[in-house]
C-alpha cells in the first residue's frame, strides 16, 4: 500500500487518503464523516448494510461481489428452540429445507452428511451431533432423514418428539412419509410445518386443529380444486385452539355415529438357543378410531385392569378418574388416535405363542453349512397363528443358500445376509420346515456365532395378556353409536438366539 | 447471481459493514436469469388462481433453498388478498425475504396494523405472528406496541402469540429487555393455560434470572401444569426446577431417613430434654415443594417422551430420595419408542444407574441387548448393565454377555469384554471368574475379541497378579499371533511388570521382540524397551546383550519419542560415570509398585449437567445452558409465594348450590357432594374425603383441577372449596372460586359450549349486590359471542348491569311463627327456564325450636309457574338458608302468591316484582338498536319530557340510575348526549329498547320502544321518578 494520497480515479476529485493522512485522521479525529459507503480502493468499497441492499445503487456502482465481513447484532442472539429443519433422502440429498428465523446454510448438513456416510447402517447415525456453531439433531423414520439445527440449550427430546411428529403429521396427511408425496406436496408440508411451528416453538401439533386450518387432500378435492381454482386451507378459521379440549374440533357430525377400539398386543422376547425365555414382557396399546357428532363424553373399562401395570394416556384422558376408578373417562379426539399405551404387569408370565427347532451347523473344513427350522405353535390359547415371517441375519460369510421350505417361500438378501421365510398361517398338524445348504466364502474361517432369529407373528381375536374391554358407555349426547372392540396380538421384537 | 452470494454471505450474522469488490465496472444486473418473469406475470394478473399457483411454485422454491427473493415487488403486492390460502403463502415468503428487503417490506406493515384490530381473534394473532417474524430492525416499535396490546387482548390465543412474539423482538433487539419484561411480568398472570407454556419459555429467554417474577405465580403454575398443552409443560417443568433448587431446602438427608410429616415430631416432646439446642431441626418439606412434586407425577403418564423425561429429570433434582425411584417405570417405558428416543432416555439411565443401582435393578431384562439395536444403543445398554451388576445378579448378567461375545458386532464384542473388565474389578467375587472367561476368549478367532480381552486382562491382573502366573505365560504364547498393537503392548508391559514370576519365558520373549523390533508399531516399540529394561534390572546376566541391542535399536528410530525414551533408559540402568545418583535408584524408579487401575463408567461425572439436557447428551456445557444451582442452606422466605388470599364469601345460590350429604353405607369421613346448577336438571357429584374435628367440621374438598373439570365444568365449579358445616348449610370459598354462569337455553348442546369457556378467565370477585359492569368477564363475553345460544342472533343475553342490593319482606317473623323470610330479584338469567325470573329467597330461623321441612305449598292464580326450592329438611334455631327459585310472571307486575309451609304451619306470601325486574339486559351494537328501534314505531313508543336532576346529566350516575331501575344493558353510543339500553323481556322475550336524550338546560328525553306497550308506560313512570330524583 502506498504511504501518498492517490487519486483513485482521474475523473473524480475525490482523493483516497494515504496512511500518513490515514493516522493523522485518527489521531485528530478530523477529516473523516460517516458515509454509508466509501470507494477505498479502485472498485473497492466499504459499506454497511443499506447500501448492501439498495440493488439499484450498487448498479450504478458496479458491484458485482459483496463479502460480508460483519458480527451482526440482532442475529447472534438465538432464541428459538428449533432453528431449521432439512429432509434428507437416502442418498443424501436434501429435498426441503425450512427456516423459522434467519437462514442457515445448506453446509451445516455436511456435518451429518459426514457421519451417515460413517454409520455402516442409516439407523447408526447418532442422532445428536455437534458443530461448532450448532448442534444437529436427527432422526431417521421411514427412509427419510429429519434434521433440526439447534444453536441453544434444549431438552433433545423436545425436538425429536416434535420431528416424529411432524413425520406423523405429513403420514396422516398424506398417507404415506416418503420423498415423492412430500414433494409432490411440498405447499401444503410448507404450510403445515408453519402452523407447527412458531419461532422454534411448538404451535399447534393436534391433528384434529391442523386438519381444520389445512385441509388434507383427498383424490375428489384435488380434482375439484384443479378445476375450480380453489385451495385446501380452510376458509373458516378454526375454533379449536381456543377450547378447552383443544384435540377436538367443534361441530363433527356423523350419520352413522361408530366408536371401534383395536387392543394390539406386541410380545417383545428374547429366546435362548435352548428355547427357554430369556425375557419376555408384554406392551398393549389402544387404538381408536371414534366418529361421534358432537360432544361424546365416554367410559372405557376393562374386567381385568389390575393386569396394566404402567401406562401413559392421549392428553384426552382424566388421569385422575383413572387414579381412583381404573376406567378411561375421555372426550375424544375426531377419528383416528392412540388412546393409551400400556405395559403389562411383569409378575405374570407371558405366553410365547410359537417354538423354534433350529439347528444350524457350519462344517468346520469345508465352505458350507447346514440349517434346519422348524416353527410350531405353543401357547396360542387355541387361536391361529397368522403372518409369521422367521427374519434370519446370516454371518457375513455366507455366500447363497439353497433351501427346500415345506410351506411359504424364502428369500436371501446376498447383500444385506438377511433371510427371509415367509411362512404365513400356522397349521399344527403339518409344521412348516425350512432346510437345505448355506456356502460360505472360500476360505474364510467357519463363523464364530450363530446368528439369531427374529420372529413376527399375528393372532387375530386375542390379547395374549388376558386383557378384556369391559364396557363402553357414552355421556353427553343422545343417539346410540355402534361401538365395536377387536383384539390382536403380534410379535414385537421377538428374538431367538440359535 | 451476485444476489445469492448476498444470501450466503448473511448467514447467521447481520450487516454491519461489508465489503464491495467490483471487479467490472459495468455489470448488466438487469440481464440476470429471466427465469421468474413468468411467475411475476403470474402475480401481477388479476385471477386469484394464477396468483395462487405462482405463489405455491414459489413457495416450492423457498422449500428447495432457491433464491426468490427478486420477486419480491411483486408478492407484497398481494398481502392484503382477500384469499386466505394466497394470504398464508405470502406471508410465508414475507418472513422468508423481508430482512432483505426491508424497505419494500414496510409497505405491508399497515396491513398487519389493520390486521391487528380486526374483530377475528385467529386474523389478529396470525397478524402478530407474521408482524413480529419480520426482522426488520426499523419496525422495532411497531412490534412493541403491537406485543403490549396483544399481552391484553381478550382471546387467550393472541396473548400466547404475543408470548411468542416477546422472544422474536427480544432477539431482534435485545435493547428492549426492560420493556419486555414487563409485558413478559404482566403475561405471567395470566391464568389460561393456552398462554402459560409460551410465557415461560419467553421468561427463559429474555430473562432467567429474574425469578422473582416467578414466585406470585409459582402455586398457580403448578395447578395449571396438567392442562397446559405438552410442549409448555416442558418448559414449565424444567423453569420449575431451577426455580425450586433456589427456593428450597435439600430434602436429601446425609443418614437416608427422611420423613416428611415428621413422625419424629411424634416422640419429640420425650427426647427434647436430653438433645441439645443445636440439633438441626428435622427436616420438613415445604408444602410448595411438595405441591410441585405431586403436580408433576400425573405427567409421568404422558404419551409425549419429552414430558416424561422432564418430570424424570424434576424428580431426581428435587425429589427425595425414596420418592425418586417412581420415575423409573416410566423410563423404561419410552424404552419402547423410537430409536432415537431410546438413545437420550438411555443416556440419562446411564447417568442416574451409577448413583442409584436399585432403581432400575428391577427392569435390568429391559436393558438386554437384541442384535437389531443400533451400535450406540447397544453400547447404551451395556453401559447400564454393567452399572446394575451386583453380587446378586452378576451370574445372571454375565451369562448374558456370554452371548453378546459371540455377536457378529465385533465392536460390541469388544465394548462387552471391556464391560465383563469392570465388573470384574467392581464386584470381588466374580474376578476370578470372569478371569478365566476372558483367558477363554483369548482362544476367540477373531482378533479384535482377542485385543480386547489382553487389555481388560492386563488391566485385571494388574490387581491381584499373585496367583495368576499361568495366565501370563499363555499371554506370553499368544504374542506369536495376535496383531493388534495395543494388545502386543498390553502382554510386553504385562511380562515386563511380573518378569520375576515368569524367569524363563521374559527373555525370550525379549529375544523374539528383537527380531521383529523394526517391523513393529510405536506403542509396542515402547513397551519393548521397557520390558528390556525390566529384565536388565532383574536378570541382567541373560539378558544384558539383547537389551543393549534393543536400545541400540531404538537409538536410530524414526520416531522421537522412542529415540528420547532409549536415552532415558539407557541413562537410567546402565551405570557409567555421568548417570550420577540416579541409576542407584533405577530399579525402584521402573519396578515400583504400581497401583491398578480403575475401571470406571463413562458416565460417572455427567450429572454435573441437568439430567434431560442437550449440554448431558453431549457432555460439553451447550450454548445457553443454565446452570442448576446448590440447595441453599437455608430456604428463602416462604411468604414470598404467597397470593391474598380472599375471604370466605357465600356463593350467590342463584348461581351455584353445593349440597352435601353423608353416604350410610360409607366410613363416616367420606362425603359426597353434590354440585347443583339450576340449570340442568341433572346433579353432577364430586366426592371427596374429609375429617370431622369437633361439632364444627371441615372439609377440604378433593382440588379440582380443570381437567377434573371438564366433566363437572356444567355445574361450573370450582378450584377449591371449603365446606363447613355447623348445622346449616354454607359455602365457603377459599382462594379461588370460578365458576361458570351458565344463561344457556336449555335446549343447545350445554357440554360443548361450556367447554369453550376458559374457566380460570371468569373469576367472581364477590357476589354481593354490588354495581358491576357484567359477571362475565370480558373474555367469556367474547368467547360466547360466536356460540349463537341466542335466537335473535344480533343481541346477546348478559349479566346484569346492576343487582338491586334492597330485599324486600316476604314473610314477616312474627306472622311467621319464628320463620322469616326476604327476597330479592337476583336479575340473573334465571337457570330453571329462560323465561322465568330468578328470585333469591333468604329464610331465618328466628324461632326457639328447629324447624322441619320448610317448602312452597299451593299458589295463586293457579297456573302461576313456579320452580320449588328444594325441600329444606330442617333449620336450626337462628340459622339462615338462602335458596333460589324461579317465578314466570308472564310478564306482567301481578304478584305471584304462594304458601310457605313447615312442617306444622303454612303462610301465604306474596312476591311483588317492580316492572324493570322482568327484563334481562342484553348487549347489542348501536346498529343493531337502531334497527330494532325502526321496528318499534308508532303505538310502540312511548316517550317523555322531563328535568333532570344535576348530577344525573353526566353518563356514569345516569346508566347507574337506570341501570337501577330496570335490569338493561348498557349500548354503546356514539354521541355524548344519547344514552341508549337494552333489555328483552323475560317470558317472551319481546326487545326493549330505552333512550334517554339529554338536551340542553337539563331537560331530557326519554323514549322506550318495545311492543310490550303497558310495560313500556310503567317503566317510563319509574324512569321519569327516578331520574327526577336528586
Amino acid at each position: 500500500m502506498s504511504h501518498e494520497a492517490v487519486r483513485v480515479d482521474p475523473d473524480m476529485e475525490y482523493l483516497t487518503p494515504g496512511v500518513v493522512d490515514l493516522e493523522q485522521m485518527f489521531w485528530t479525529g478530523l477529516g473523516a464523516t460517516y458515509t454509508h459507503c466509501n470507494q477505498v480502493w479502485p472498485n473497492l468499497y466499504i459499506g454497511d448494510k443499506k447500501t448492501a441492499l439498495e440493488k439499484p445503487g450498487l448498479v450504478e456502482m458496479g458491484v458485482t461481489h459483496i463479502i460480508n465481513a460483519a458480527e451482526g447484532t440482532w442475529n447472534n442472539v438465538s432464541t428459538e428452540m428449533i432453528h431449521s429443519l432439512f429432509l434428507v433422502n437416502p442418498s443424501g440429498d436434501i429435498f426441503l429445507e425450512k427456516h423459522w428465523k434467519s437462514v442457515v446454510s445448506r453446509s451445516v448438513c455436511d456435518y451429518f452428511l459426514e457421519a451417515r456416510e460413517k454409520a455402516l447402517d442409516p439407523e447408526d447415525v447418532p442422532p445428536v451431533i455437534s458443530t461448532p456453531h450448532h448442534y444437529l439433531i436427527s432422526i431417521y423414520r421411514d427412509k427419510l432423514f429429519f434434521l433440526s439445527v439447534i444453536q441453544t440449550e434444549v431438552p433433545p427430546l423436545f425436538v425429536i418428539e416434535f420431528l416424529h411428529r411432524v413425520a406423523e403429521m405429513i403420514q396422516d396427511y398424506f398417507g404415506e412419509c416418503s420423498e415423492t408425496v412430500i414433494k409432490d406436496n411440498v405447499v401444503m408440508v410448507y404450510e403445515l410445518l408453519e402452523e407447527m411451528l412458531d419461532n422454534g416453538f411448538p404451535l399447534a401439533t393436534e391433528s384434529n386443529v391442523l386438519k381444520e386450518m389445512i385441509r388434507p387432500p383427498t383424490i375428489l378435492r384435488s380434482v375439484v380444486n384443479t378445476l375450480t381454482g380453489s385451495s385446501n386451507v380452510g376458509d373458516k378459521l378454526p375454533t379449536g385452539q381456543l377450547s378447552t379440549i383443544p384435540w377436538r374440533r367443534a361441530g363433527v357430525k356423523y350419520t352413522n355415529n361408530e366408536a371401534y377400539f383395536d387392543v394390539v398386543e406386541e410380545i417383545d422376547a428374547i429366546l435362548d438357543r435352548t428355547g427357554t425365555t430369556v425375557f419376555a414382557e408384554i406392551q398393549g396399546v389402544v387404538e381408536a378410531c371414534v366418529k361421534l357428532s358432537g360432544m361424546p363424553d365416554l367410559t372405557l373399562s376393562f374386567m381385568n385392569p389390575r393386569l396394566l401395570d404402567d401406562v401413559s394416556f392421549h392428553p384426552c384422558v382424566r388421569y385422575k378418574r383413572w387414579e381412583s376408578e381404573r376406567v378411561l373417562s375421555f372426550i375424544p379426539p375426531d377419528g383416528n388416535f392412540t388412546l393409551m399405551t400400556y405395559h403389562v404387569n411383569a409378575q405374570n408370565l407371558v405366553a410365547i405363542p410359537v417354538y423354534v427347532k433350529h439347528s444350524i451347523n457350519f462344517f468346520e473344513s469345508g465352505s458350507g453349512g447346514r440349517l434346519d427350522l422348524t416353527v410350531g405353535p405353543k401357547q396360542t390359547m387355541g387361536k391361529t397363528v397368522e403372518g409369521v415371517l422367521v427374519t434370519v441375519h446370516m454371518p457375513k460369510t455366507v455366500l447363497s443358500v439353497s433351501l427346500n421350505a415345506t410351506q411359504g417361500s424364502y428369500t436371501y438378501d446376498n447383500a444385506t445376509k438377511v433371510l427371509v421365510w415367509d411362512i404365513g398361517k400356522l397349521n399344527p398338524q403339518k409344521l412348516p420346515n425350512l432346510r437345505g445348504s448355506l456356502s460360505l466364502q472360500t476360505g474364510a474361517p467357519k463363523p464364530e456365532e450363530n446368528p439369531s432369529l427374529n420372529i413376527d407373528l399375528k393372532i387375530q381375536q386375542l390379547a395374549i395378556s388376558g386383557l378384556k374391554v369391559n364396557r363402553l358407555d357414552m355421556f353427553g349426547e343422545k343417539y346410540k353409536p355402534f361401538k365395536g372392540v377387536k383384539y390382536i396380538t403380534k410379535a414385537g421384537k421377538f428374538q431367538v438366539r440359535m | 447471481v451476485w444476489l445469492d452470494c448476498l444470501v450466503e454471505g448473511e448467514d447467521g450474522v447481520g450487516f454491519a459493514g461489508l465489503t464491495f469488490v467490483s471487479l467490472l465496472t459495468s455489470v448488466d444486473m438487469s440481464s440476470s436469469p429471466t427465469r421468474n418473469d413468468d411467475l411475476k406475470e403470474m402475480l401481477e394478473n388479476n385471477k386469484e388462481s394464477l396468483k395462487l399457483e405462482a405463489m405455491k411454485r414459489i413457495v416450492g422454491l423457498i422449500a428447495k433453498g432457491k433464491n426468490a427473493s427478486e420477486l419480491f415487488p411483486a408478492v407484497v403486492k398481494n398481502v392484503a388478498s382477500k384469499n386466505i390460502e394466497l394470504k398464508k403463502l405470502v406471508y410465508v415468503y414475507l418472513v422468508r425475504y423481508a430482512e432483505e428487503q426491508q424497505d419494500l417490506a414496510l409497505l405491508s406493515i399497515s396491513t398487519f396494523q389493520r390486521a391487528l384490530k380486526d374483530p377475528n381473534q385467529l386474523i389478529r394473532a396470525s397478524a402478530l405472528r407474521v408482524l413480529s417474524s419480520i426482522r426488520v430492525p426499523i419496525i422495532i416499535p411497531i412490534m412493541m406496541l403491537a406485543i403490549k396490546e396483544a399481552a391484553s387482548d381478550m382471546s387467550p390465543y393472541v396473548r400466547k402469540t404475543s408470548a411468542h412474539a416477546i422472544q422474536k423482538l427480544y432477539s431482534l433487539d435485545p435493547d428492549q429487555k426492560e420493556h419486555l419484561i414487563e409485558v413478559i411480568e404482566k403475561l405471567l398472570k395470566d391464568k389460561s393455560t393456552l398462554v402459560a407454556g409460551s410465557v415461560v419459555m419467553a421468561f427463559e429467554e429474555v430473562c432467567p434470572e429474574r425469578i422473582d417474577l416467578i414466585h406470585k405465580n409459582y402455586r398457580k403454575l403448578c395447578n395449571l401444569l396438567v392442562d397446559v398443552e405438552e410442549w409448555g409443560q416442558v418448559v414449565i417443568i424444567s423453569m420449575l426446577t431451577r426455580y425450586a433448587r433456589t427456593q428450597f431446602t435439600s430434602p436429601w438427608r446425609e443418614d437416608g431417613v427422611f420423613d416428611e410429616n415428621s413422625e419424629r415430631a411424634f416422640y419429640e416432646s420425650d427426647e427434647e430434654k436430653t438433645r441439645d439446642d443445636t440439633e438441626i431441626k428435622p427436616y420438613t418439606m415445604d408444602p410448595d415443594h411438595r405441591l410441585l412434586l405431586r403436580n408433576t407425577k400425573p405427567l409421568l403418564q404422558s404419551r409425549n417422551t419429552a414430558v416424561v423425561m422432564s418430570v424424570a429429570q424434576l424428580y431426581w433434582h428435587l425429589a427425595p430420595r425414596n420418592e425418586v425411584s417412581i420415575v423409573t417405570k416410566s423410563l423404561v417405558r419410552l424404552l419402547r419408542s423410537h430409536r432415537e428416543v431410546q438413545y437420550i432416555v438411555l443416556q440419562n439411565i446411564a447417568t442416574m444407574s451409577i448413583q442409584r443401582k436399585g432403581m432400575f435393578e428391577p427392569y435390568m431384562k429391559s436393558f438386554y441387548v437384541r442384535s437389531t439395536d443400533a451400535t450406540h444403543i447397544k453400547s447404551l445398554k451395556l453401559e447400564i448393565l454393567t452399572n446394575l451388576a451386583n453380587e446378586a445378579n452378576i451370574s445372571t448378567i454375565l451369562r448374558e454377555f456370554q452371548t453378546y461375545v459371540k455377536s457378529q458386532d465385533k465392536q460390541f464384542a469388544a465394548g462387552t469384554i471391556q464391560a465383563i473388565g469392570r465388573c470384574a474389578t467392581n464386584i470381588s467375587e466374580v474376578t476370578d471368574t470372569c478371569l478365566n472367561g476372558l483367558v477363554l476368549l483369548l482362544s476367540n478367532r477373531d482378533e479384535t475379541v482377542v485385543a480386547e480381552s489382553v487389555v481388560v486382562i492386563k488391566k485385571l491382573l494388574q490387581a491381584q497378579p499373585s496367583q495368576h502366573s499361568d495366565i501370563i505365560k499363555h499371554m506370553a504364547k499368544l504374542l506369536d499371533n495376535i496383531t493388534v498393537s495395543m494388545a502386543r503392548a498390553s502382554i510386553l508391559w504385562l511380562i515386563g511388570e511380573y518378569c520375576e514370576r515368569v524367569p524363563k519365558i521374559a527373555p525370550d520373549v525379549l529375544r523374539k521382540m528383537a527380531k521383529s523390533f523394526t517391523s513393529e508399531e510405536d506403542i509396542v516399540k515402547l513397551q519393548t524397551v521397557n520390558l528390556a529394561a525390566k529384565l536388565y534390572l532383574t536378570n541382567s546376566k541373560q539378558t544384558k546383550l539383547l537389551t543393549q541391542y534393543i536400545l541400540n535399536l531404538g537409538k536410530y528410530d524414526q520416531n522421537y519419542d522412542i529415540r528420547d525414551r532409549t536415552r532415558f533408559i539407557r541413562q537410567l540402568i546402565v551405570p557409567n560415570e555421568k548417570s550420577g545418583a540416579l541409576s542407584k535408584y533405577a530399579r525402584r524408579i521402573l519396578l515400583a509398585p504400581k497401583p491398578a487401575p480403575v475401571l470406571e463408567s463413562a458416565y460417572k461425572d455427567r450429572d454435573r449437567y441437568q439430567l434431560g439436557t442437550l449440554s448431558h447428551t453431549i457432555n460439553t456445557k451447550a450454548s445457553g445452558y443454565l446452570e442448576l444451582s446448590d440447595w441453599p442452606a437455608v430456604a428463602p422466605d416462604q411468604s414470598v409465594r404467597n397470593v391474598e388470599v380472599i375471604e370466605p364469601v357465600r356463593i350467590h345460590p342463584s348461581i351455584c348450590t353445593a349440597l352435601f350429604h353423608f353416604c350410610p353405607d360409607s366410613p363416616p369421613s367420606f362425603f359426597h357432594i353434590s354440585c347443583y346448577c339450576p340449570s340442568l336438571p341433572v346433579l353432577l357429584p364430586g366426592e371427596g374425603v374429609g375429617s370431622i374435628t369437633g361439632e364444627d367440621w371441615e372439609v377440604q374438598a378433593k382440588t379440582y383441577s380443570p381437567s377434573d373439570l371438564r366433566h363437572c365444568v356444567d355445574i361450573g365449579f370450582v378450584k377449591q372449596l371449603l365446606f363447613r358445616v355447623s348445622g346449616y348449610l354454607h359455602v365457603f370459598r377459599s382462594v379461588t372460586v370460578s365458576y361458570v354462569v351458565p344463561f344457556v337455553p336449555q335446549e343447545v348442546k350445554l357440554q360443548k359450549e361450556v367447554s369453550l369457556l376458559d374457566l380460570d378467565d371468569c373469576e367472581l370477585t364477590d357476589v354481593k349486590p354490588w354495581f358491576c359492569p357484567s359477571v362475565l368477564s370480558p373474555s367469556l363475553l367474547t368467547d360466547l359471542e360466536g356460540l349463537s345460544l341466542s335466537n335473535i342472533s344480533t343481541m346477546q343475553v348478559s349479566g346484569p348491569a346492576f343487582v338491586p342490593e334492597k330485599s324486600h319482606n316476604l314473610l314477616h317473623r312474627m306472622t311467621g311463627k319464628g320463620l322469616a323470610a326476604q327476597y330479592q330479584f337476583t336479575r340473573q338469567p334465571c337457570l330453571y327456564q329462560p323465561n322465568m325470573v330468578s328470585v333469591q329467597i333468604s329464610l331465618t330461623n328466628t324461632s326457639d325450636h328447629r324447624l322441619e321441612q320448610i317448602h312452597i305449598g299451593e299458589r295463586s292464580p293457579a297456573g302461576l309457574k313456579i320452580h320449588c326450592f328444594n325441600t329444606i329438611e330442617f333449620l336450626e334455631p337462628d340459622a339462615s338458608v338462602t335458596v333460589s327459585m324461579g317465578i314466570d310472571f308472564n310478564d306482567s307486575t301481578q304478584a305471584a302468591n304462594f304458601q310457605l309451609c313447615t312442617k306444622e304451619d303454612q303462610f301465604s306470601v306474596s312476591i311483588q316484582p317492580a316492572v324493570g325486574d322482568l327484563f334481562l339486559a342484553v348487549t347489542m351494537t348501536e346498529q343493531d338498536f337502531r334497527k330494532e328501534q325502526g321496528k318499534l314505531q308508532g303505538m310502540n313508543e312511548c316517550s317523555a319530557t322531563i328535568t333532570v336532576t344535576a348530577e344525573n346529566t353526566s353518563s356514569q350516575p345516569l346508566n347507574r340510575r337506570v341501570a337501577a331501575m330496570a335490569n338493561v344493558g348498557v349500548v354503546p353510543s356514539g354521541q355524548d348526549n344519547v344514552h341508549r339500553f337494552a333489555g328483552k323481556t323475560a317470558c317472551s322475550g319481546a326487545v326493549l329498547l330505552v333512550t334517554v336524550e339529554l338536551r340542553e338546560s337539563s331537560a331530557a328525553v326519554i323514549t322506550i320502544n318495545t311492543e310490550k306497550s303497558v310495560m313500556g308506560s310503567m317503566l317510563l313512570r319509574d324512569l321519569k321518578k327516578s331520574l327526577a330524583q336528586a
